[in-house]
Order: C-alpha cells, then structure tokens, then sequence
C-alpha cells in the first residue's frame, strides 16, 4: 500500500461510516404480505406504477424511528387488509456506533412494540439508533395551511437535533391537556392551575429553546452549503406573544387565566407558535411562492437538516424523499442527485417511472415496485 | 369430583387469575397446589382472608392500610410526629418502610391530581394533610411522589397548600450501586442539576 492510498480512502471505506439500513423484511405491512431486501448503503430508488406498494415500503423505514412515522397512521392501519393479523418490520442497521437489530410490530389492536438488539425498547430508543428525515407530498401545501404543520416540521427537526426534545412536547402536551380540562370544567382552583402553569412553563421554555436551536442550525447549515435549492431566513412567530422565557412563561399563563377560561383553552405558548420562511434571494414569504419554489424550499431545508446532522453524529441521515422528483426539472432533479451523493445519504426516492433517476447512475439500487395477485412485489434491477 | 366442585374450582381459578403478577397458567397452579395442601394452606389461606375482609379498612389518619381505625404507624408513640412522608399509594409506603430509614409518619394520597382522570384534590386526601400538618404541629412534610407530570404537578399544588411549612421532595439522580452509563439522558440532566458539594 503507497501512502497515497491512505490518504484517500475509497468509496468502501467512506460507506463503513454510513448510517444505513443493510436489511429490511416486511411482513403483512399495508401492501406488502413478505418483503426481504438488502441494501449496500447507497441510495435507494423505487420506481414502479401508482398504488404499488412504493410509498408503503418507504413508510416501513419512517417506522424505524419514534412515532407514527410519515403518513401519522395508527397501529392498526398498517396491517394488511383484508387479513389484518398485525404486522411486523425487522431492519439490520450499520453506522458510526456500529450495527443494530431493529423490530417493530403491532398485533391486532394492540399499540405498537419495539426491540432493540433483541431487547425490549422504548421508541424514543430508536431516535438514538437511527436518524431519519422525509419529505412526502402532504407537505407540498406546509406554506399554505394551518400552523400546526410547520410547528410538526420544526419540532420534528428539532428532535432530529435532540431526541429528548420529543419528550420535552410530551410533556408540554400533557400538562396543557390537563390544564385545559380544568378550563372548561370551570374549575377555580388557582393553586392547581399554578402547578399546571409551572410544568408547561418549565417544558415550554425548553421546547421554545429547541425550536430555536434548530432553527439556527438549519439556517448555518443552509448558509455553509453550495447548493442548488433555494435558501431561507426561518424564524419563530406567535400570533399573541412569542415567549421563550420560563418565568415570562409561567406569568403570562397565570395573568391570561381569565380569557383563557373564556376560550376554554391556552391562548399563549408554545403550542400556538408558528414557523415562518422567508425566501432569502427574493425576500418573499414562502407562502407567497410558487408551488415549484415552495417544493425547493423544502427540500433544501431537508438538506439542511442533514447536513448539519452530518456534522454532529459524523454520518448522514437516511432521507425518505416521496415523490420528489417528479416535481423537479431536469436540472434541479440532477442537483438533487449530486447533493445526497456528497452528502453520503442512504436516501430513498420514489418516482413512477426509471427515468426519473436517470442522472443517478450507478450511484444508486434501483427497486421495481409492481403488484401482483393483490401484494406488492420488489425485484431489484440494473441501473437505467 | 362432581360438576359442581369443578364449577367452584373453576371460579377460584378465575378469581386468582386476576392478581397481578398471576395470570391463568400461574393461577391454575396456585388452586392446585392450595387444593394439595388443604390443611397447611388452603384452610389458614381463607381464614386469613375471611379476617382481612371482615377488619381491612382506610387508617382514618393517614389513608394506610389498617385493620383498625388507625394503622399501626399512626398509632405508634415511638414514630416521630414533626415529620410526614407523603406518598401515592399504600405500595409506595410499603417501599419507603422496607427501607428502615423514615421513622416519621406517612399520607397517603391515593393518586396524583389529573384533571383529564377528574381526580381533584378532594379526591387524594390533600384537605386532610393539610388539616394533620396544623395539628400535629408538622414541621417537614417529605413529598415521595412520581417524577411524572401528574406527579410533579401534585407535588407543587401541596406545596402551594402549606405555606409556611417546610416542604421537601425526594431527590432525582443515579441510584445506589448504579453506573452512569446505564441512565437514560433524563436521569443524568436530573442528576447534574441536583449535585451538591463534596
């Protein structure tokens, strides 16, 4: 071995770092009765006709990190019907840290269950084991519609960043639905509603702080990066009173009780925040964009988000990017290509048709999603 | 054996199979067993129970468990009385007295305010702690409660209730014979906000 070899480590040794998924198997989730695949760290491209299974398959791997995963469906709904005898996904993971056995399953109404190297686990475990970030088409309209979205995105980076910031909204969301019972209960016990009032400033002030957190690491990070997708000034915003304070917290919820009881429900805090972009380059909202810009913006966030989580756990993220490039040109759908190949991002992307991929190349494996006999079937193939 | 003995059988069973930590496959054996060994254990088993069902009731003081108007914690001169240790339910009394290291008196709430559960402070004995701490002239009162929301929050409302009183909590951290790298991350930012000098 000449020195030049060391100083340049090869595509394989760069992949020894990834964060990947090396094995999936599927069994009775949504489309897919049995599903056994492996992958070699590089992207991932599924291709095949509306109603295949693409989306679905996708959804399994959302399910490797905390939550409901990328479509926000019940236990129940990911069974496959008409059997609906529960269903299961098992992953083999690698990274930095090493690899991980992942299963997750639910049996019929029951909740869902997670272990973790054969270990019973809590899903909030998953976030540490495995990041992973998605795009799908319902968030095409997030800067159009109610707030409640972007508050989902925000936090959801957020979480990215700090996996205990899911349990900072848990706990937010917790003591704001007691609160809010009293409310309408009418209930007059003011040193119950001060406990309350407490607990929601205490996790408000921290979830406040981790949205803020993010919000600077994604601008940095779109900052830093030549790309090709548009970049956005991204702040926080209150429709009353933006407060990120604790004690300012507690004694705007204390001092608001009166109109709160009126509303029936907390009328400040972080639970009525919203995430407002605006377009660096042209200074317009990104509200006010069109819908192809409004689908940049978003992706360059997603970007963003990976990049500066590159940076903090020496890997990329695995991108679950649904659709994606079907709204993109030619051009911005080979800059897509070229940012997750230098990015080093398992990415998976789905797209009816090969073409779609056709400027990926070997950078790729490619997976054909078709139906059969009522079931998905995937059958890896060459590159177009 | 005749049906209805089996009938019987089969309602003991289903009675056991509802304790916790029993479920039918234990429970069945249980019954077996108990059946086995009628004179050493079935008979002793229901007569105790028989007794527990006739004189188990509420302590009238502190929400224990008694088979008297008051428990014997309560009704023992040698506990101290400045002291009182609250805690959630009578399991958690039990842990803190396994440990031999409270020689103070106990409330038991019986749960944690919840108003999404409708569980108020009339429900958890809180009047009547506030009512023991004036007069028993109570100059400490311990709070030994969940650290979860619910918990918390019923921790500060009764330290709203008792001013004046000098109101402490159980500490949060790395356990006894614990090794760091086995807390989770809550644990650990507990356990550093509440270090203290050596």
């Amino acid at each position: 071995m000449t020195p030049g070899d060391q100083a340049d480590p090869g595509p394989d040794d760069r992949s020894g770092a990834r964060l990947r998924l090396e094995a999936l198997l599927l069994s009775h989730f949504r489309s897919h009765r049995r599903v056994r695949l492996s992958f070699d760290g590089r992207p991932v491209a599924l291709y095949g006709p509306n109603g295949a299974g693409k989306t679905n398959l996708i959804e399994a791997v959302s399910l490797l990190s905390p939550g409901r995963g990328m479509r926000r469906a019940s236990a129940e709904d990911l069974s496959r019907r008409p059997e609906g005898l529960g269903w299961k996904i098992a992953a083999g993971t690698a990274g930095p840290d090493g690899t991980h056995e992942i299963e997750t399953w639910a049996e019929p109404g029951q909740s869902r269950s997670v272990t973790l190297d054969g270990k019973a686990a809590p899903q909030v475990a998953l976030g540490r084991v495995l990041r992973v970030l998605w795009l799908v088409p319902s968030m095409d309209r997030l800067w159009i519609e109610g707030a409640e979205g972007r508050r989902r995105f925000i936090d959801r980076a957020a979480m990215s960043f700090d996996p205990a910031h899911a349990e900072v909204a848990l706990a937010y969301d917790k003591a704001m639905r007691e609160r809010n019972r009293l409310l309408k209960d009418m209930v007059r016990d003011a040193a119950w509603y001060a406990a309350l009032e407490g607990r929601m400033a205490q996790a408000g002030a921290a979830l406040e702080a981790g949205r803020a957190a993010a919000i600077a690491r994604l601008m940095a990070a779109q900052g830093a990066a030549e790309t090709a997708f548009p970049a956005a000034d991204l702040a926080l915003e209150h429709p009353e009173r933006l407060i990120e304070d604790e004690e300012a917290l507690r004694a705007a919820l204390a001092e608001g009780r009166p109109r709160d009881m009126a509303a029936g429900r907390a009328l400040v805090g972080p639970h009525r925040s919203d995430l407002r972009a605006v377009w660096r380059a042209k200074g317009v909202a990104a509200s006010d964009a069109s819908t192809g810009e409004q689908k940049a913006l978003l992706i360059s966030l997603i970007l963003a988000n990976a990049r500066a989580l590159a940076q903090d756990l020496g890997a990329a993220p695995i991108l679950l990017l649904d659709e994606v490039a079907a709204h993109l040109d030619a051009g911005r759908r080979a800059a897509l290509y070229d940012e997750i190949a230098a990015l080093g991002s398992q990415a998976f992307l789905t797209g009816t048709g090969a073409e779609l991929f056709d400027t990926l190349g070997a950078r790729a494996q490619y997976l054909e999603v078709t139906e059969a006999e009522g079931a998905s079937v995937v059958e890896e193939r060459p590159a177009p | 054996m005749s049906a209805e003995g089996d009938e019987a059988i089969q309602r003991l069973i289903a009675l056991m199979a509802r304790l916790p930590g029993l479920g039918p496959r234990s429970a069945r054996r249980a019954v077996l067993q108990l059946v086995k060994k009628k004179g050493a254990l079935l008979l002793p088993l229901a007569e105790a129970m028989r007794e527990v069902a006739e004189t188990a009731r509420e302590c009238v003081n502190c929400g224990n468990i008694a088979t008297r108007d008051l428990c014997e914690i309560c009704a023992d001169p040698k506990r101290r009385t400045g002291q009182i240790c609250v805690v959630e339910d009578v399991a958690d009394l039990w842990a803190m007295e396994r440990a031999q290291v409270f020689r103070g008196r106990y409330h038991v709430l019986g749960g944690t305010l919840s108003a999404l559960d409708a569980v108020g402070p009339e429900e958890l004995r809180i009047p009547r702690l506030v009512e023991r701490v004036r007069e028993e002239e109570a100059s400490e009162i311990i709070l030994a409660l969940a650290a979860t929301i619910d918990g918390q929050t019923t921790a500060h409302y009764i330290a709203d209730q008792l001013p004046g009183t000098s109101v402490t909590s159980l500490a949060q951290g790395v356990p006894v014979g614990g090794e760091l790298d086995y807390l989770d991350d809550g644990t650990i930012t507990a356990a550093l906000k509440a270090r203290r000098a050596l």
